[in-house]
């Protein structure tokens, strides 16, 4: 019975990750897949024998904990929520790990549920680590550069070599209330965790939160071998999967490997090169860009995390439905990684109201850019870099951008000249055709949006 | 042949190799079940189904590579969250691990329920704001 009830949650744990798939059946989607969880969950405690008081005292903190913070995250804060609600995750199989060894059931602990154990721990440690130091350089609570230090990689290679020890002495030996290699192995996961994600810079960390995702669900599948439970097998490796393919596609976005990304270091000042531009930017004011404009028949809005850091999304949304009102044609040209989390420009400009059918991909807006009269740049920069097509030289190089140098006119909002978040110079800001509308965005676009109304 | 050809003609293929794929998936979604039923009449004979866990596990992962090669990119995160939710699967983990405690062991108690609480954490915040989030999302007919 249990099992068949697992079968179900399964099947409906790959109908919802299906239906997430597509905007119009999303939502339902993750109705479905939190359903299947309902029933794994009661199916589960359909047995005997549970310590029913921690159980519902352990729901009932965690799911309140959840609860309010999914109410209360700002949409902008939406790629730490992310970050901490993973790290939960990866604790949670450390946790599980752990305590079956103390809690072995009838069987005992064999070679077949020492190893996957192990597993659990050191991979639900890594992803509980490397999410903190993921939020905190989300949320700025440490610097996003990366950092890094002479022989990192031989104490990484160090530190996983001692887990590895560690792993094999602890499936030699694994009892005992306080079994040493066990407490090891958490520790040096833990230590683990950090040393990987403290070199990767912050603009890279859409690939890590999409990595870390995935190593949530193997932790959760490896909990999984311990117990021989199919239902979180199946769903650990779905959501491992999923992961992957995502680490993926922000990666080839970027036009870098995924070696690339983990151990370069992208961004920090050593590998910040390319040819140095020369010219001059020439600044704009509110009024000249409110003419500009008002006289131009298609606009792309291209944001990026300077709108995020502005909260300058709902502004973005007025302008756009002005000129809509005004009979000029508006898009928003998204870039796969830009912001801090695949995807994080549509959930801010949803939060906006801006119907997704605005919402374009590079490739189906740039065949358009030289017929387009405006592009307003909000807070993007690496991702509108004309460097990656045209200089060999740039670390950027290769990267697929938004060719918004190419539109008639480009109008940049920015808060100073200073380089994006990768450290890299943009000859966009001199082009013969770029203004640059420095300032907050928010106030620059709300400016804008003022002179539309008074008209 | 000149380019719109070439587009038109890959198009075609890319959408022969979809159907393709949405067959595939509905075969391993069938061999899926299967395999859970299997290994459901394995479970009650006896222990040793290591093979078939692994079945199981070879399968799910390339379910998973399938489901989610198409997701375009505007879904990327809740697609993310949604799926970090389901990694909060090992709330199962957790009440098993609180299933039949030896008397006097505090020390299990103390970590099954500490994973109880964080992985409910995982599943209900996951949910929740992956619903918040989509609820955002309107199409222009929705209004």
């Amino acid at each position: 019975m249990q099992s068949f009830a697992y079968i179900i949650a399964s099947i409906l744990f790959i109908i919802g990750l299906k239906q997430l798939g597509s905007a119009a059946t999303a939502r339902r989607g993750n109705m479905i897949s939190a359903v299947g969880m309902l029933l794994a969950v009661i199916a589960t405690l359909a047995g005997s024998g549970f310590s029913w008081t921690w159980i519902i005292a352990g729901m009932l903190i965690g799911g309140a904990i959840g609860a309010i913070a999914a109410k209360k995250v700002e949409m902008t804060g939406m790629p730490e929520m992310v970050a901490l609600f993973n790290g939960s995750g990866g604790i949670a199989s450390l946790f599980v790990g752990w305590a079956s060894q103390q809690n072995p059931g009838p069987g005992g602990l064999t070679t077949a549920s020492e190893i996957p154990l192990f597993l659990a721990v050191l991979i639900g440690g890594v992803t509980f680590t490397g999410s903190l130091v993921a939020w905190a350089k989300l949320s700025e609570k440490i610097d996003g550069k990366p950092i890094q230090f002479k022989g990192q990689q031989i104490v990484n290679i160090a530190v996983l070599a001692a887990i590895l020890i560690c792993g094999v002495l602890f499936v030699m030996n694994s009892g005992g209330t306080w079994n040493p290699w066990l407490l090891l192995i958490v520790l040096l996961s833990f230590v683990f965790g950090i040393m990987v994600v403290i070199p990767i810079g912050g603009a890279d960390m859409p690939v890590v939160i999409a990595l870390l995702n995935s190593y949530s669900g193997l932790a959760a599948c490896a909990a999984g071998f311990i117990i021989s439970n199919t239902v979180l097998i199946v769903s650990g490796s779905l959501v491992g999967a999923s992961g992957i393919i995502l680490t993926g596609i922000m990666c080839k976005a970027m036009n870098r490997s995924l070696g690339n990304v983990l151990f370069s270091g992208f961004g920090s000042a050593s590998s910040s090169g390319g040819t140095a531009v020369e010219g001059e930017a020439k600044p704009i004011s509110a009024d000249d860009t409110y003419y500009i404009l008002e006289a131009a028949s298609s606009v792309v809005f291209v944001p990026g995390y300077g709108m995020a850091v502005a909260q300058a999304q709902h502004a973005v949304k007025e302008l756009a439905a002005q000129l809509e009102e005004n009979g000029t044609e508006v898009s928003f040209a998204i870039h796969p990684v830009a912001g801090r989390m695949p995807g994080h420009m549509n959930v801010l400009l949803a939060e906006a109201d801006v119907p997704y059918e605005q919402l374009v991909e590079p490739e189906d807006v740039n065949p358009n850019m030289p017929a387009t009269d405006v592009a307003v740049v909000i807070g993007a920069n690496d991702v509108v870099n004309p460097a990656a097509r045209t200089d060999e030289a740039s670390p950027l190089y290769g990267m697929p951008v938004i060719n918004v140098d190419q539109a008639k006119t480009c109008i940049v909002l920015k808060r100073s000249l200073r380089p994006g978040y990768a450290g890299v110079e943009n000859p966009l800001f001199f082009c013969e055709n770029t203004r640059m509308l420095l300032g907050d965005a928010k106030a620059s676009v709300q400016a804008l949006v003022s002179q539309f109304k008074e008209d | 042949m000149n380019n719109s050809d070439l587009l038109i003609s890959m198009q075609e293929k890319i959408d022969a190799m979809q159907d393709a794929l949405v067959g595939m998936e509905a075969r391993i979604a069938g061999l899926m079940e299967e395999a859970a039923a299997t290994e459901q009449v394995a479970e009650t004979a006896s222990s040793g189904n290591m093979g078939l866990t692994l079945f199981v596990f070879a399968l799910a992962i390339f379910l998973g590579v399938e489901l989610i090669t198409k997701v375009p990119s505007q879904l990327h995160t809740p697609l993310m969250s949604g799926s970090n939710a389901i990694s909060g699967i090992t709330i199962v983990g957790a009440l098993v691990a609180l299933q039949n405690v030896p008397a006097d062991s505090p020390m299990v108690i103390i970590l099954g329920t500490l994973a109880v609480i964080t992985a409910s954490v995982n599943v209900v915040g996951g949910y929740l704001v992956t619903d918040r989030m989509l609820g955002m999302f309107k199409s222009k007919k929705e209004g």
